[in-house]
């Protein structure tokens, strides 16, 4: 049997093939959402299917905000739960999950093992990855370099916390000459800033683990820490959380 | 008469009120009608309901051709007993759709609640017959927002204001008692009819029997097997605010009846393992069904409400062995300031102890404390609900939407994870 974990993200998709043990990783797959996440959803398929695998032979559970467009996954779990579970099978089983995510932040406080309590941010894009592409895209940086610039820079306070009024104050700080590197600096920090306070809000374990697409970014990992004053872990799979825990689960 | 040329003779604008008339009979099929396993005396409810601008409008209007006056409220705290015995008809007139906030928010702050908005906006704009009908319009100041907004509202409307104190002293009490009896004054002003103790009597009764009929009626939910889903339970107490008291009171007795029968059968309408959700916070004015939608799709069932729209609403009895018309309004007073634990109230500790207590009761797996966006009052004492809550045991999620769809995909997900983790 095969163990299958579908997770449609607001950006990116991922997909987890797990063994019949459900202690091994054989396959991962990421993908941008697209605009379509049904067609989305097929094109995993259809990767499933290039594998070899016969659907018979497969649990698929399906979570993230597309979740509901997976017309032949088993069952949907959301994707607090599949998070944590995912986490859980990356680093350990008592700790506070940090997932920034393309649409929202999710704070995930875990205890042996299981969804203690969580936290959203609500119907705002301040804290998301949405917030830093807006800016490196005013910046015209891809998200990479717009790491490699913001270590460079000397951090500058941008106080606006809504992303379109943050836009605008960037636009004038662009305007008023102040350089990349510091403008970039400011945008990472504005959004660790929004995570430690929402971080903040709950009683919590110092075990940080980092899940979502910033966990390849060393530098974000660095000011989580420094905010925090605790190390904050991370794994090379951790933006796959959700699709592991969900093929845990399936 | 149709409702049309009713709706044109109260003076609403026909035109814009019949986008709300297009959009209702979907949302009611989506939220209701799609339901399985409904108790069958809901018909009347299903009734009244698809038909909530004609059938109730046209018989306060025929009531009003007789001689008769309406009045309308938007507060549990407001004794329909007043009304009931000066021989006018109470109505509520809490607005629970995204439809008239617009409305509102042409005179109103955007920060301002949508129960408040929608309500002016339903005012103003012309587009609700009960706010149209109503020959008073009742206001009280449990909030700042509603408090200020009755001064705009009485630029269109003719308004009558009780001042409800903040603190439950022996001199508060007393307060409220005198507000109570400028109340009667108005409405006997209104009327013409003078409010004796017989009509009071009588008053107090029909108010009762109606909190006897949805105590009964809520006392099923308590079952393992819960009988009637919460979004049918929620739609009940929503017309409690507007239908005739007596003919109310049968029709649930009549669903109660009913749950015995299932009760007895031990037939529950949710899935077995389905999660036991109790919602405090802020009122659920009708058509606002979302919460319960979205809990009642995500594998739980809604057991209990504490909120006004909820057993708020019929918790503890007016004593009724009061003889003179003093007594009787000391009884009053003594419930309607008492009894409802409103956020309004500094301390309001009972509040606490009611959710502590209901949520054994209805033997809930967790609560979610609603706040209806700027509502500052239960959205600062969520802090207490939360932490009281925690120290039970008892897991709880705050949530904080308001009357749009548009977080309708993320509060899938808070619920939905909210409900996976009680698991």
């Amino acid at each position: 049997m095969y163990y299958i974990g579908v997770d449609i993200g607001s950006t990116a998709s991922k997909a987890v093939i797990i063994n019949d043990s459900k202690d091994k990783i054989l396959h991962k797959k990421v993908m941008s959402s697209g605009w379509n996440s049904k067609e989305t959803s097929l094109e995993i398929l259809s990767w499933i299917e290039s594998l070899g695998i016969d659907r018979k032979d497969a649990s698929i559970i399906a979570t993230g905000y597309g979740r509901v467009s997976v017309p032949y996954a088993d069952k949907v779990i959301t994707e607090i739960t599949c998070h944590a579970k995912g986490a859980c099978f990356l680093y350990e089983n008592n700790m506070t999950i940090i997932d920034i995510g393309g649409q929202d932040t999710k704070i995930i406080f875990v205890e042996n093992g299981f969804v203690k309590d969580f936290i959203m941010n609500d119907k705002c894009s301040a804290g998301t990855g949405k917030f830093l592409e807006i800016m490196a895209n005013r910046l015209a940086l891809g998200l990479e370099e717009m790491f490699d610039f913001a270590r460079q820079g000397t951090k500058i306070n941008i106080s606006s916390t809504c992303t379109v009024f943050a836009e605008s104050e960037i636009i004038s700080l662009m305007g008023k000459g102040t350089s990349k590197p510091d403008i970039a600096a400011g945008v990472v920090n504005s959004i660790a800033s929004k995570v430690v306070a929402l971080v903040n809000r709950k009683p919590h374990s110092k075990h940080y683990f980092l899940t979502g697409g910033f966990c390849a970014s060393p530098y974000m990992v660095e000011e989580l820490a420094r905010r925090l004053d605790a190390d904050v872990n991370t794994h090379e799979n951790a933006r796959f959380a959700g699709a592991i825990g969900a093929a845990l689960l399936a | 008469m149709d409702n049309k040329q009713m709706w044109e003779a109260i003076g609403m604008d026909v035109a814009t009120h019949d986008l709300l008339c297009e959009a209702l009979p979907q949302a009611f099929g989506d939220v209701y009608l799609s339901q399985e396993n409904r108790p069958e005396t809901m018909d009347y409810f299903n009734m009244v309901v698809g038909d909530i601008h004609g059938i109730r409008p046209s018989e306060l209007i025929k009531h009003q051709e007789e001689g008769g006056k309406v009045v309308g409220s938007f507060c549990i705290h407001v004794p329909d007993e007043a009304v009931i015995a000066a021989g006018a008809i109470a109505t509520g007139l809490c607005s629970g759709s995204q439809f008239w906030v617009p409305g509102g928010e042409k005179k109103l702050p955007t920060a301002t609640c949508a129960l408040i908005k929608a309500s002016l906006g339903a005012r103003f704009d012309r587009t609700c017959p009960f706010f149209r009908i109503c020959d008073l319009f009742v206001g009280e100041t449990t909030c700042d927002g509603k408090k200020k907004a009755w001064e705009i509202l009485s630029e269109d409307a003719p308004m009558h204001i009780m001042d409800i104190p903040q603190l439950k002293r022996e001199k508060d009490f007393e307060k409220w008692e005198s507000e109570i009896k400028d109340y009667m004054v108005k409405l006997e002003e209104l009327t013409g009819n003078k409010i004796t103790e017989e009509s009071l009597e009588a008053a107090i009764k029909i108010v009762n029997d109606k909190r006897r009929a949805l105590q009964r009626l809520n006392s099923y939910r308590k079952l393992d097997n819960v009988p009637i889903s919460g979004r049918d339970a929620l739609l009940i107490h929503q017309v409690a605010f507007y239908d005739d008291p007596a003919r109310f009171t049968t029709m649930v007795n009549k669903i109660s009846d009913e749950l015995e029968e299932r009760k007895q059968k031990g037939f529950g309408v949710a899935d077995v393992g389905a999660k036991r959700i109790m919602l405090t916070g802020t009122p659920l004015s009708i058509p606002n069904w979302k919460l319960h939608q979205i809990i009642e799709t995500s594998g739980a069932i809604v057991v209990c409400e504490e909120m006004c729209t909820g057993v708020r609403y019929s918790q503890e009895l007016v004593d009724e062995s009061g003889k003179t018309k003093d007594e009787m309004v000391k009884n009053l007073a003594k419930r309607y300031l008492g009894s409802i634990n409103c956020a309004c109230f500094t301390p309001n500790d009972s509040r606490i102890d009611d959710i502590i207590n209901l949520a054994k009761e209805y033997n809930v797996d967790g609560v979610i404390d609603l706040n209806l966006k700027f509502c500052n009052l239960y959205d600062v004492e969520g802090y207490f609900v939360e932490k009281k809550l925690a120290e039970a045991g008892i897991p709880c999620i705050g949530i904080e939407t308001d009357y749009t769809d548009e977080d309708a995909e993320q509060l899938k997900t808070r619920i939905g994870a909210f409900i996976e983790m009680l698991g």
